[in-house]
């Protein structure tokens, strides 16, 4: 057995690290060495706590003690109180941030993590590859429930209440789309599981089906009974082998104990699975581009009506779902509804997972109740900025979101309040932008991909974007002016008017929403010709600053295009008119000479 | 694999796959084997969470430690990866990150050998429902 008795567990997480956590475990193992301690203490560094407002954290195992905000200097107190005379520094503790109560046992502190997993509830916990696991953390027993405890309208009502809206971005009730797609008679109705994840940065689709693909398989089947399909289909990009792969063999699974296939659990019910593959096409996660692709038309949407619910996949009523709208059913069926409405906000209800991305400390998959303020998710789970820089935005939403900046920190997260912001929630991408992200140079960035992925139908997308997407470049490259911004405006906001899919009506988002938060940035593109962030490298210019310069003439050899001239031991000349803003002569100036301007 | 006929026969497997599954095991008795979980989505994997998975299972079945290796999904640790979960007999599951081979050999040596702690702990930071409790 271990000789330790006793664990200290310091946070090295990247954002405890920069509040000092390492001189904090310098100290705890001097003071343990001094106090002969160190053969039955060990000090321990671990990954992020979630906590990141309240660093440095110090646990104390077994005996569970989370203290707070330590500083290298409590090290000696909290080893001579509470190590030797086993008395808890109480004005360390961790707060109730309602009583202000200190807490001593840290089991109780649960309640106050800012995460809480529905959706990811079995992932990272079960092997997705065995439908056993599944079933002993309650898998298939929602299914269960609803074939043999319930009516089809029951369990459309019960959907209903929980307030659950789509998490593929529109928001849609849930509980409504399942109600249109049975009030609509036909011999042959379909159950579609969107998994044409498509957001540059968003991948919590493919880890719910790589971690846990029976909770999709099981929503999918209680979706059927509800809406009065007997046909389910999964349409999944093919750049997401494993997740395939996954999908195959729980299906198959799922078929061999009888919870697909015929009479299911001997109630009669038939249902069964198969899958649709897509080419990654971006416009193929909007529902009719989805269905026409899986109809092996080209993936071009069409107007609604009529909805899917009325006429989708061959014709026929059908109700297409997003992986993670149908992950959080099973739950929903088995806790009820009134339980996930008691999660979220007013109108939006439940969790929301997230893809953490960008210039931040934990990058990561995020689940948390809709209501969380993106200043909690940035600074507290996702562990703040990385190397110390300043936050700038947040693209939340991919390339059809919108940017937000520090004035919309401690706006809760939910559907509505995003889209008041100028945003969207999307599918729950969010890249993190610090200072030295330019903002035009972002919005290009979005812009570019939108271009590349529009299916060309409507002449607004096809060829509004296009221009948008120009302009932007010539910006980026100081050859705008202040009636482009406007440009940039107008015309953004007839895309969005009259584009005829989400994609289009999405697509000038980043524009319109950096337009609002960054102002200023923009102007100073167009009329000073100056990138604040030092991104454009057309606005730049490399200049030799006399003083520093010692004429070595090391930057002069290493410039591709001979553009900087001078004498050995004297001072240096770049002629912008030929240099090309490589700047492989500041890389190699030893003296610091040369900047940017 | 046999079919299950009726809920009633769900319901019995559910409890009989609690007693004898990996996952639906909340507290393992001493004497059972050790439990690592790897988390191999497609992103764990693209950091080495295979070889750490086949590492675990030669080496631990070289030095003789009776243990059960398996591999699950993302645990949302992507800063982390490869990240994986050990669960002593009779204790709480404890994740590691950054496990490379040197640190997977650590764990092995120092953790599951002795129940000494090594860097690289990731403490959990989240709530997760249970479906069986109405309650919370």
């Amino acid at each position: 057995m271990s000789k330790y008795n006793r664990h200290l567990l310091v946070c090295g997480g990247t954002g405890c690290h920069a509040s000092e956590s390492d001189s904090i475990v310098c100290n705890l193992r001097d003071e343990l060495e001094a106090k002969d301690l160190a053969d039955s203490v060990q000090v321990i560094i671990t990954g992020c706590f979630g906590f990141c407002g309240k660093g440095p954290i110090v646990k104390v195992m077994p005996d569970n003690t989370f203290y707070v905000e330590v500083k290298p200097d409590d090290a000696k107190e909290i080893i001579e109180e509470h190590i030797i005379k086993g008395r808890k520094v109480t004005r360390l503790l961790y707060k109730d941030p309602l009583s202000n109560q200190p807490i001593p046992d840290s089991a109780a502190i649960s309640q106050f993590r800012k995460q809480l997993r529905i959706v990811l509830r079995n992932c990272g916990f079960i092997n997705p590859e065995n439908i056993d696991e599944y079933i002993a953390r309650e898998g298939y027993q929602a299914l269960g429930k609803v074939l043999t405890e319930m009516t089809p309208e029951e369990v459309i009502k019960e959907v209903k209440d929980s307030g659950q809206r789509g998490r593929g971005g529109a928001g849609f009730s849930t509980g409504l789309k399942w109600e249109l797609a049975r009030r609509n008679q036909s011999d042959e109705k379909y159950v579609v599981c969107n998994a044409d994840e498509g957001d540059p940065g968003a991948f919590m689709d493919r880890s719910v089906l790589e971690g846990d693909p029976h909770s999709v398989l099981e929503a999918m089947a209680i979706c059927g009974f509800s809406i009065g399909a007997s046909n389910g289909l999964i349409y999944i990009r093919a750049e997401y082998p494993l997740a395939i792969e996954r999908l195959k063999i729980a299906i198959n699974q799922a078929r061999e104990y009888g919870l697909l296939g015929s009479d299911i659990l001997g109630t009669g019910f038939n249902f069964d699975i198969k899958l649709r593959y897509g080419a990654g096409a971006f416009v193929c996660g909007e529902e009719t581009a989805l269905i026409h692709s899986m109809e092996g038309l080209r993936g071009e949407p069409t107007v609604k009506p009529p909805f899917p619910a009325e006429a989708g996949y061959r014709g026929k009523p059908t109700n297409v779902n997003n992986v993670e709208t149908f992950a959080a059913i099973p739950a929903i069926i088995l806790k009820g509804a009134k339980w996930f409405s008691s999660i979220g906000t007013e109108k939006s209800k439940g969790t929301k997972v997230f893809a953490l991305a960008g210039k931040i400390n934990n990058v990561g998959l995020i689940e948390v109740p809709m209501g969380t303020t993106l200043r909690e998710v940035i600074f507290e789970i996702g562990g703040g900025i990385r190397n110390g820089k300043k936050f700038k935005g947040i693209q939340t939403g991919g390339p059809s979101g919108g940017c937000l900046s520090d004035k919309h920190l401690d706006t809760p997260i939910d559907f509505d309040n995003l889209l008041a912001a100028g945003s969207i929630m999307g599918s729950g991408a969010m890249i993190v932008l610090d200072e030295d992200d330019c903002m035009v140079s972002m919005a290009k960035f979005f812009l570019e991909f939108t271009v590349e992925e529009s299916c060309g139908k409507c002449a607004p997308c096809r060829i509004g974007n296009k221009r948008l997407h120009e302009l932007l470049g010539q910006i980026c490259e100081g050859k705008g002016s202040l009636e482009d911004l406007d440009r940039l405006r107008n015309m953004s906001i007839v895309i969005k008017d009259t584009a005829l899919c989400g994609l289009g009506q999405t697509s000038p988002n980043p524009v319109l929403s950096m337009l609002d938060n960054y102002y200023d940035e923009y102007v100073a593109h167009v009329t000073d010709k100056k990138c604040p962030a030092g991104q454009c490298r057309s606005l730049m210019e490399y200049v030799i600053n006399a003083e520093n310069c010692v004429g070595c003439t090391a930057c002069a050899r290493v410039c591709p295009v001979n553009a900087i001239s001078g004498e050995r031991k004297e001072v240096h000349l770049i002629n912008p008119a030929i240099c090309i803003k490589c700047g492989a002569c500041m890389e190699k100036c030893k003296f610091d000479a040369i900047f940017i301007r | 694999m046999s079919k299950i006929k009726s809920f009633s026969d769900l319901k019995k497997k559910r409890e009989e796959l609690k007693r004898s599954t990996e996952a639906g095991i909340s507290a393992v008795e001493p004497g059972a084997p050790v439990q690592v979980k790897v988390a191999m989505a497609t992103c764990g994997i693209a950091s080495g969470a295979r070889n750490v998975m086949e590492f675990f299972l030669e080496q631990l079945e070289r030095r003789n430690v009776a243990a059960v290796v398996s591999q699950t999904g993302c645990m949302g640790y992507c800063y982390a990866e490869p990240t994986i979960e050990v669960r002593l007999p009779g204790q709480e599951p404890v994740v590691f990150g950054f496990v490379d081979l040197k640190r997977a050999d650590q764990i092995i040596e120092k953790y599951i050998k002795t129940g000494e702690l090594v860097d690289g702990i990731i403490p959990v930071n989240y709530e997760t429902i249970d479906l069986m409790n109405k309650e919370d």
